[in-house]
């Protein structure tokens, strides 16, 4: 069943026009990877999907999933070595999409946050200062916040930059994981196009005049044709 | 020494000070914990000057300087915020440019008009200035600055921490930039008063700098934060009283001593570097 319907969707900022007619439909337990070059418009698109850009053309088009429960990994969250925030603030905070004004987290946002501490297998972080984690405990402590957010949709932008081969491993194998054993779609723009380990069933491919939607196995075709 | 104190509050100007004193303190030091963290720590100064511009237009046009002064600083630091996010000028230089020309039109206004109007006053502030007036002002403000700060607490913390992520999941972070904004405005225009326009952003910058060398919780910053700003703040009207030093100077070198303090504790106990 799809999830969400990009329908003759144009991107941009003001007057730059960046994604052009998009057509895709992402369906649930799809693990899209989106790649290009830089510029093609990658976060443009990410965004468009999230409502943090209006769409200039087109829409987009949400089934049984409202916009800000999507949950959103930006790229390189850019925190200050000194930022005071436990772990589990951090972590809590991405429960916030269903709270309106109340003082304190509820027992129901507690209880979601322990749980995505444990399913990324990183309960015994929770007190610990987020500006003493290494890299890669990090994307493991945005990746729980993201999925604080979300029941069925991740979005993640560049989740392995500035991370070691291991670490890079290790974060794939999570969020593959997440994708099989938990049922949450995933949209993951990446980098790395190593074509014997390359993760999730279908591919965006975002080049100038050349948008490639498919599955994996036809873009790996598609490579060696050219 | 109880006598002494007791008979400090005998007179209705200190009584005034410390009741003003204590809650922007408060104010100042929640305030204080995003706008540092957020790296916008220059914007409480910007604002003050500010703040001096609009007290000196409103003494010259005899206008009640809070009344006047409160909505113009609103109205700029929204402005700073706009241009922060689209203005080709770098958000630090636009500050600066800011504070230097409201400082400007401030003396100059005062010059030319001649009012016999002290400008020491409203630069390094003056307890004896503040009036029956401001403290009911101030007291409804600042319940309405701890209410609102409360209330949002954990958004603050969100947005502070991850503007970008906050927008996704629904938090409508232009209006509580908006919020902020006004809430920072309210407590640098109070504060005013009591610690002059030159020395008013040191009380929302030290107690959040200080406990951050210590606490490494967002949570435990906030109530560090408000409790240094507190204690430094009776410390300094204490000492200030006695010794006939100025008050707002006063209340400043004490919390650069906490500072000192905190900074040696986290290097020698707490083995930072």
């Amino acid at each position: 069943m799809s999830l969400i319907e990009l329908k003759n969707l144009t991107l941009g900022y003001d007057k730059d026009i960046i994604l052009k007619h998009i057509n895709m439909s992402i369906d649930e337990n799809d693990f899209i990877c989106i790649v290009g070059p830089n510029g093609s418009g990658k976060s443009t698109l990410v965004k468009g999907i999230l409502g943090l850009i209006k769409p200039i053309k087109g829409k987009v088009i949400y089934n049984g999933l409202k916009q800000n429960f999507i949950g959103y990994m930006p790229q390189e969250t850019k925190v200050d070595s000194s930022f005071p925030a436990s772990v589990y603030e951090i972590v809590l905070s991405g429960t916030l999409n269903s709270n309106e004004y109340k003082l304190f987290y509820t027992k129901k946002q507690k209880e979601e946050a322990d749980k995505n501490l444990k399913i990324l297998g990183i309960e015994n972080l929770k007190n610990k200062c987020f500006c003493d984690l290494s890299g890669g405990q990090r994307q493991k402590v945005l990746l729980a916040r993201s999925l604080c957010a979300t029941s069925k949709l991740l979005i993640l932008d560049e989740p392995s930059n500035n991370l070691d081969s291991k670490s890079k491993a290790d974060l794939y194998k999570t969020i593959n994981d997440l994708n099989k054993n938990y049922g949450i779609t995933i949209i993951m723009i990446t980098h790395d196009l190593d074509h014997d380990n390359l993760i999730g069933n279908k591919i965006l491919s975002l080049r100038e005049n050349d948008i490639f939607f498919g599955s994996v196995d036809e873009f790996v075709r598609r490579i060696h044709n050219d | 020494m109880i006598n002494d104190i007791l008979e400090m509050f005998s007179y209705t100007f200190m009584t005034r000070a410390f009741i003003v004193g204590l809650l922007i303190s408060l104010c100042a030091s929640l305030i204080g914990v995003s706008l540092v963290l957020r790296r916008n720590s220059m914007i409480g100064d910007g604002l003050s000057h500010v703040g001096f511009g609009a007290f000196a237009i409103a003494s010259i046009i005899g206008i009640a300087p809070l009344e006047f002064a409160i909505p113009i600083v609103i109205v700029v630091s929204f402005l700073i915020l706009r241009l922060n996010d689209s203005s080709k000028i770098h958000g630090d230089s636009m500050i600066a440019l800011i504070s230097a020309s409201s400082l400007a039109i401030g003396t100059f206004a005062i010059s030319v008009t001649g009012v016999n109007t002290d400008i020491n006053n409203y630069l390094f502030g003056s307890i004896l200035s503040i009036s029956d007036k401001d403290v009911i002002i101030s007291v409804v403000l600042s319940i309405v600055v701890i209410l609102l700060y409360l209330l949002s607490y954990n958004k603050i913390f969100a947005i502070t921490f991850d503007e970008n992520f906050a927008k996704s999941i629904g938090i409508n972070t232009n209006f509580y930039n908006i919020i902020f904004a006004s809430l920072c405005s309210i407590v640098v225009v109070l504060g005013m008063r009591l610690m002059g326009s030159l020395l008013i952003s040191s009380l929302i910058l030290f107690p959040t700098l200080s406990s951050m060398q210590i606490f490494k919780k967002f949570k435990s910053v906030v109530i560090s934060s408000v409790v240094i700003s507190i204690i430094s703040f009776i410390i300094g009207l204490l000492i200030s009283y006695f010794n006939a030093t100025p008050t707002g100077a006063t209340i400043v070198i004490v919390n650069l001593v906490v500072f000192i303090i905190f900074k040696l504790i986290s290097i020698i106990v707490l083995k930072r570097k």
